[in-house]
């Protein structure tokens, strides 16, 4: 690291933990509420539901992540359906 | 009818039980009659932080349980006659706090004190609990750092949530109480600053305690800081705190050290 690299790369450490901290609370006022269900996990559950209706899916095929930003979080739900490439194929053939 | 506070932060260690001594303190040397009740059971200090530790016969629990009367539990400060301590059970378990015995202690010590202040324990468990829901008002004790902004914010959540008065739907009077800070470090943006406090937790602040060598003094020798060091930076944070606490309107401001000239002469020639 160079002389003024170093010396540009001080910056205050307080601005940092609280914009940490707000974007942190503002997701666990919602998920933690007052004791009511992890919004996350419910969130999980009835997609699950929904798709094993249609799909047989194998639990371990469904990848949830969830990346928390301040203006807006993204809900990535990543499911690996069996089969249905197969029949979608099928049904090009017929 | 007494007024119940709940001394409260959710994290360990941000000075709890220091600023229950401290304001309780301030308070009865203001005129009030006003005790302190230790809820950290199993693991009490406030006895010790008031330099009442060799004088406990009976304790909270035993109150509870009827082995003894509250007038047989409560410690009288020598200080301050205004001042009585019950202090916590250092042998049994939280699950002795029942919500009923600690409903009829709080009601029993209501009839006699003005204020009913409760130290609770760190922690969200049954302890802090018990300790938050029976009181009128909150003050949410923080340290300028992440975790404890993080828990304060989670505390606040439950006293709105869980206690009596919540459930009652009436609004719990909560204050913020930022203690430990440090001006120059705040000023140098290194440390969380009181408006960054307040904006995250919006609530209304109580007051600001300057990080101190006295706090430690005064728990070293058994005294509330509003006691051992009347004229320190942080027992007139506290008593202006306590202040503000009867309704009276002053502005928060941060008290510095003074440092007189004699201090001044005296340090350079001792160094």
């Amino acid at each position: 690291m160079t002389f003024l690299s170093s010396l540009f790369k001080r910056r205050s450490s307080a601005p940092v933990a609280r914009d940490r901290l707000q974007i942190l609370l503002a997701h666990e006022r919602i998920a933690v509420g007052d004791g009511k269900d992890d919004l996350l996990a419910k969130l999980h559950r009835e997609i699950m539901e929904v798709i094993k209706r249609h799909v047989a899916v194998d639990q371990d095929k469904v990848q949830i992540k969830m990346d928390r930003g301040a203006q807006c979080s993204v809900l990535e739900i990543d499911v690996e359906v069996p089969g249905l490439t197969d029949r979608a194929e099928n049904a090009k053939k017929d | 009818m007494a007024k119940v506070l709940v001394v409260t932060s959710g994290k360990g260690g941000v000075g709890k039980t220091t600023s229950t001594a401290a304001l309780g303190a301030a308070l009865a040397k203001a005129g009030q009659s006003v005790v302190l009740v230790d809820f950290d059971v199993g693991l009490r200090n406030l006895d010790l932080v008031m330099g009442a530790e060799r004088r406990v016969v009976f304790d909270l629990i035993n109150v509870i349980q009827g082995d003894a009367n509250l007038a047989q539990a409560l410690i009288k400060d020598k200080r301050v006659d205004t001042l009585s301590l019950l202090p916590a059970s250092q042998t049994r378990d939280k699950d002795a706090l029942t919500s009923e015995g600690v409903a009829k202690v709080i009601a029993d010590l209501s009839k006699k004190f003005d204020w009913v202040i409760c130290d609770s324990p760190a922690g969200i468990e049954r302890g802090a609990q018990m300790a938050m829901h029976h009181a009128d008002m909150a003050v949410i004790v923080t340290n300028p750092e992440v975790s404890s902004v993080r828990d304060s914010d989670r505390i606040i959540g439950m006293l709105d949530s869980t206690t009596e008065k919540a459930k009652a739907g009436e609004k719990m009077e909560k204050f913020l109480l930022i203690t430990r800070y440090d001006p120059q470090r705040a000023a140098r943006g290194d440390m969380l600053g009181t408006d960054d406090v307040l904006e995250i937790l919006s609530i209304p602040l109580l007051g600001i305690i300057p990080e101190s060598p006295d706090v430690l003094k005064a728990s070293n020798v058994g005294a509330p800081v509003t006691i051992a060091e009347p004229e320190s930076a942080p027992a007139r944070a506290y008593t202006e705190a306590a202040r503000r606490l009867m309704g009276e309107k002053v502005e928060v401001t941060i008290p510095t050290e003074r440092k007189g000239l004699f201090d001044w002469l005296f340090k350079r020639r001792v160094a």
